[in-house]
């Protein structure tokens, strides 16, 4: 994960990319939606769950890049590290990326659409952590089985957003229950367990896969 | 073996053995039914033509591929057997050097040792550079480098971890004089420590003198080089035409 950052920190290609997509996909729905300054919260909750998981994918999709060109797969592979060590390096390095983008764009949803992300901001926090992290998840496993297959940029969201849904639905309910004028803390909780569900059945069966899927 | 910690340093073994392997990629068959063995401090040269299978024979010992049939041995055990440790015991040179080009030579070898769990990181990979000769390029990024210098350290890199079974594909490729005498020294420096040292390459001249044994790999059959008189390239070309 240190040597993902340290290139990402120098290169800084992922990072720009998924931002500036996250901040003009919210930037185009404010216009869109936000009428006399203000906006639906659950349109505001969408908008928020939507520019995480397209930037999400845009970082998923190089995210074995460097190691794909180098061919240093073969030599991770190779190393007496248990191979699934490997995928939570890769899973760590993707969160820590989309965590940056999430930090830009929720600011800006807020702002934006006037929605009051804030005013319960451990459980908003949570289900952002929770949901990123279901997400990156599958992405990371799936980024893995098609780093040496050559239509990977348009196989990954064919198979990333259908495995994903849940989350995603999970996010946007879970935020929409926090946006409401009398926040509905019950729901939103409600949520944010079924996402840290789906969190550790995503995880427990991506370190199960990941070395099969490695083994060619 | 010092430098290395835990159970890798324990999954020493003195033989490679190929017995009756055979790899196919879909209904192309790569190699077929190829058997031979290696002992410790020998250097082995796998020759032949492109395509003839000699980086896929690579792949399978260093554990990357499984066969499709037959059975890999070092020492006694199989890949499946040693697991994570026996790994740690194999050193790789690809065609690909296996480098962050965004990282320099010094980042490289650092994140390499620390994969390998090796102690006293610092040492090992000052230790690298100066015999690579690159100390003086230590913080340099590795896309500024020349392929001989990359070659070079790409070398330093499989030989980090002091490997038993040491597999260079095409090792010589980009170096000039002085660093293929340094790559020569060594491998002979690996073949005085007990390593196995398979070479794949066509410069031949530059392994002359250092291979024990040779075989051919046509079209994915391997047959031993006959002894004889002659230079390792006037076998060799004997060997192809009859």
């Amino acid at each position: 994960m240190r040597k993902d950052l340290v290139v990402e920190t120098r290169s800084m290609e992922v990072v720009y990319t998924s931002a500036l997509f996250a901040v003009l996909c919210v930037l185009v729905f404010a216009f869109g939606f936000v009428q006399d300054g203000r906006a639906d919260s659950a349109a505001a909750a969408a908008i928020l769950w939507i520019a995480i998981a397209f930037a999400g994918t845009l970082a998923l999709a190089r995210v074995f890049d460097r190691e794909r060109q180098n061919e240093t797969l073969r030599a991770m592979l190779l190393a007496p590290v248990p191979r699934p060590a490997l995928y939570l390096g890769k899973l760590a390095g993707v969160l820590t990326l989309l965590l940056v983008v999430e930090a830009l764009v929720v600011p800006l949803v807020a702002l934006w659409f006037q929605a009051a992300l804030f005013r319960h901001a451990a459980l908003m926090a949570g289900l952002i952590l929770a949901g990123s992290t279901g997400y990156a998840a599958v992405g990371t496993l799936f980024a893995a089985m098609l780093a040496r297959s050559r239509s990977r940029a348009s196989l990954l969201p064919l198979l990333l957003y259908p495995i994903t849904i849940p989350v995603i639905i999970a996010g946007v309910r879970g935020t929409a229950a926090l946006l409401q004028p009398d926040a509905d803390l019950p729901v939103a909780r409600a949520w944010l367990m079924m996402l840290v569900s789906f969190d550790a059945v995503f995880i427990t069966l991506s370190l199960w896969l990941f070395e099969p899927t490695m083994t060619e | 073996m010092p430098g290395l910690r835990g159970p890798v340093a324990s999954a020493d073994f003195r033989s490679l053995t190929f017995r009756d392997v055979t790899r196919h990629f879909g209904r192309r068959r790569a190699l077929h039914h190829v058997t031979f063995t290696c002992e410790a401090g020998e250097i082995v040269a796998v020759l032949g033509a492109n395509g003839a299978g000699k980086s896929t024979l690579l792949s399978i010992a260093a554990t990357l591929l499984t066969p499709s049939a037959g059975i890999v041995l070092y020492g006694a055990q199989s890949a499946r057997d040693g697991g994570i440790a026996l790994r740690g015991r194999i050193g790789v040179l690809g065609h690909d050097l296996y480098l962050y080009p965004e990282l320099t030579a010094a980042e490289n070898l650092a994140f390499f040792a620390r994969l390998y769990g090796m102690a006293n990181v610092e040492a090992v990979v000052s230790a690298s550079l100066t015999r690579a000769a690159l100390l003086e390029c230590a913080g340099e990024p590795v896309s500024s480098f020349s392929r001989g210098m990359r070659q070079r350290l790409a070398l330093e890199r499989a030989l980090l971890h002091s490997p038993r079974l040491l597999l260079l594909d095409e090792p010589f490729t980009g170096l000039d004089d002085t660093a293929s005498g340094i790559l020569r020294e060594r491998l002979l420096e690996s073949k005085r420590s007990g390593a196995i040292v398979v070479v794949t390459t066509h410069d031949l001249e530059s392994i002359e003198a250092l291979v024990d044994t040779a075989f051919v790999l046509t079209a994915g059959r391997a047959e031993p080089l006959r002894a004889g008189p002659g230079s390792l390239r006037q076998r060799y070309r004997s060997h192809v035409v009859s």
